[in-house]
């Protein structure tokens, strides 16, 4: 019974597709988390979709947009709250606890199969229903167009703020459209890769990307290809070795890119470097 | 008279109770150059913020190019002091230089022949062909702020603002910058709004200093601002300008002298 055999079954389809979906949303946001440095708003995000979840199943039986109104308050209250990069930190700390507090306290009261709330922390793509794919279509398509509109100013604001704000980009407001954006995407990650590897799709990928090129382009296309072949190739070899769960092949996968990325990144450096002929190029090594 | 580039009148930033500086007059024309002088905090940076269309004008009537300041003015060149980038930021030369362009739009442009002809050509006219694909993390300060002067020209501005672009250069950097805004102002006219707290590597270039000391002010050509008269009137205590060459050094017997490192005498060569 290999990858042929479970491919005729449509959960193993819908698997398929919603670990598609994911992975671009996550793969097209991680070069801006990084140049942000808002990895920890990521996890933070991603484990709130957990407190999400359960208060979604208590009040409409519903976790999946339990956990996307989570993350709209999650992004609200990081937003409203650490507007400041330097306080940015230490407030997703803060509410990352009061939130899985309260998610642990929600957890006393829900009295149903508890295994539908910790599926949001370690991943269920084998339980996608249809109307969960469209939902996810609908979000990644949202995703991609939101970020698609405020990419140039968001690059803008992300790497040079202060030219950004005197050219009349609003950055503070795109910081705040972003991190909503974030918490929608990581949110959707969660139900495939699971709120505690959600990093293995929002980071993994742009930080490996980011080692092989400089071209921000190119990065952000390289960053969503190995975010789609980590989550559909780890599910599709999960169907081969059926006794690893998907999570952890994708994990695996993504981290293998890291580490290619790694030893890869400094050789095409040098060739970019030898390429270039300008003697100010000395000084480089320096920096 | 052509209408002047730049215009304060009775200008006053208040944030809170504290008035940062008050009744400001300032008129700058054509190919004007302006150093923009003081101690840290007396609102040296508020004030292009305020041409910026960023900060208000508590009182006064402050004009751009004859038109009230609006965010995101094209008629505006900033060139801000150096930053340090990550090294591994996805960012090359020739990206910083585009945002100068079309950073601000909405949506993305992928190919476009004729950014990447305008940017080769910002590029080639500050000398940083050479480093346009490296990424900006690994470049030196003075490379850094020749794509940043690159950035700033690429909207063809009418007047030019500089904050500290000179901060944390070498010598051989800061000149090569100093006359790259100059060559600029000489060419297009383009007025120069340059703030700094060390006024040597830019005096040659300077027609006149707005210097600003907590609340006060004065302008004037620099034989006439850097006097111990007027600076001592200034700042309210003693001070000495003494004139070493071709450079000013700004001494203080008395410790209390709100300057900072580097920029006076006062601290180089104290003990």
């Amino acid at each position: 019974m290999g990858i042929g055999y479970y491919l005729q079954f449509p959960f193993a389809q819908h698997s398929l597709e919603a670990a598609f979906l994911v992975a671009v949303s996550c793969g097209l946001i991680g070069p801006f988390v990084i140049t942000r440095t808002m990895a920890f708003a990521v996890h933070g995000a991603s484990e709130l979709a957990f407190t999400g979840a359960v208060a979604g199943l208590l009040v409409a039986d519903n976790p999946v947009a339990g956990a996307l109104v989570g993350a709209l308050v999650v992004a609200g209250l990081i937003g409203l709250l650490g507007q400041r990069a330097s306080e940015r930190d230490s407030t997703i700390g803060v509410i990352l606890a009061a939130g899985l507090g309260l998610g642990v306290f929600l957890l006393g009261y829900y009295h149903g199969y508890a295994s539908e709330a910790l599926n949001i922390l370690f991943g269920n793509i084998f339980g996608v229903s249809t109307s969960q794919i469209i939902l996810l279509g609908i979000i990644a398509v949202a995703v991609a167009l939101a970020l698609t509109v405020i990419w140039r100013p968001l690059l803008f604001a992300s790497v040079d703020p202060d030219v950004a704000r005197a050219r009349g980009v609003r950055t503070g407001v795109l910081g705040i459209v972003f991190l909503f954006v974030l918490a929608i995407t990581v949110t959707l990650a969660a139900q495939v890769v699971g709120t505690l590897l959600v990093l293995s799709l929002a980071i993994t990928p742009a930080a490996s990307a980011q080692r092989l090129s400089v071209n921000p382009v190119v990065v952000t296309v390289l960053s969503i290809v190995m975010a789609v072949v980590a989550a559909d190739g780890g599910i599709l070899l999960s169907f081969q070795f059926a006794s690893v769960k998907p999570s952890v092949l994708i994990v695996a996968i993504s981290f293998g890119f890291y580490l290619l990325a790694r030893v890869l990144g400094p050789v095409l450096t040098v060739a970019r470097q030898r390429r270039a002929d300008a003697p100010e190029l000395a000084e480089l090594t320096h920096g | 008279m052509a209408v002047p580039r730049v215009e304060l009148e009775h200008a006053t930033v208040r944030f809170g109770h504290r008035t940062l500086w008050s009744d400001l007059d300032l008129s700058v024309a054509d190919g004007e150059f302006v150093a923009v002088l003081g101690p840290n905090g007396t609102g040296k940076t508020t004030l292009l913020k305020v041409l910026l269309g960023l900060v208000p004008l508590s009182e006064g009537v402050v004009r751009v190019n004859g038109k009230v300041p609006s965010r995101g003015n094209a008629d505006l060149g900033y060139i801000p002091q150096q930053q340090a980038f990550d090294r591994y930021l996805p960012i090359r030369g020739r990206d910083l230089v585009r945002f100068g362009i079309d950073g601000h739009h909405w949506g993305i442009r992928l190919h476009s022949r004729a950014i990447r002809r305008q940017v080769d050509a910002a590029l080639e006219a500050v000398g940083a062909a050479g480093y346009a694909d490296a990424p900006v993390g690994l470049l030196s300060g003075g490379e850094q702020q020749r794509l940043r002067i690159a950035q700033a020209l690429l909207s063809d501005p009418k007047v030019l603002l500089c904050d500290e672009p000179l901060l944390a250069l070498d010598l051989a950097s800061q000149r090569a910058v100093t006359r790259l805004i100059d060559h600029r102002r000489r060419e297009a006219g383009t007025p120069v709004l340059f703030v700094t707290h060390e006024i040597n590597p830019v005096l040659p270039y300077v027609d006149r200093i707005l210097y600003l000391v907590r609340g006060r002010w004065a302008i004037g050509t620099p034989a006439e601002i850097l006097t111990s008269e007027r600076l001592s009137d200034l700042y309210g205590i003693e001070v000495d300008v003494v004139r070493v060459r071709d450079r000013y050094l700004v001494v203080s017997a008395e410790d209390e002298m709100p300057t900072e490192p580097g920029a006076h005498a006062h601290h180089d060569h104290a003990h």
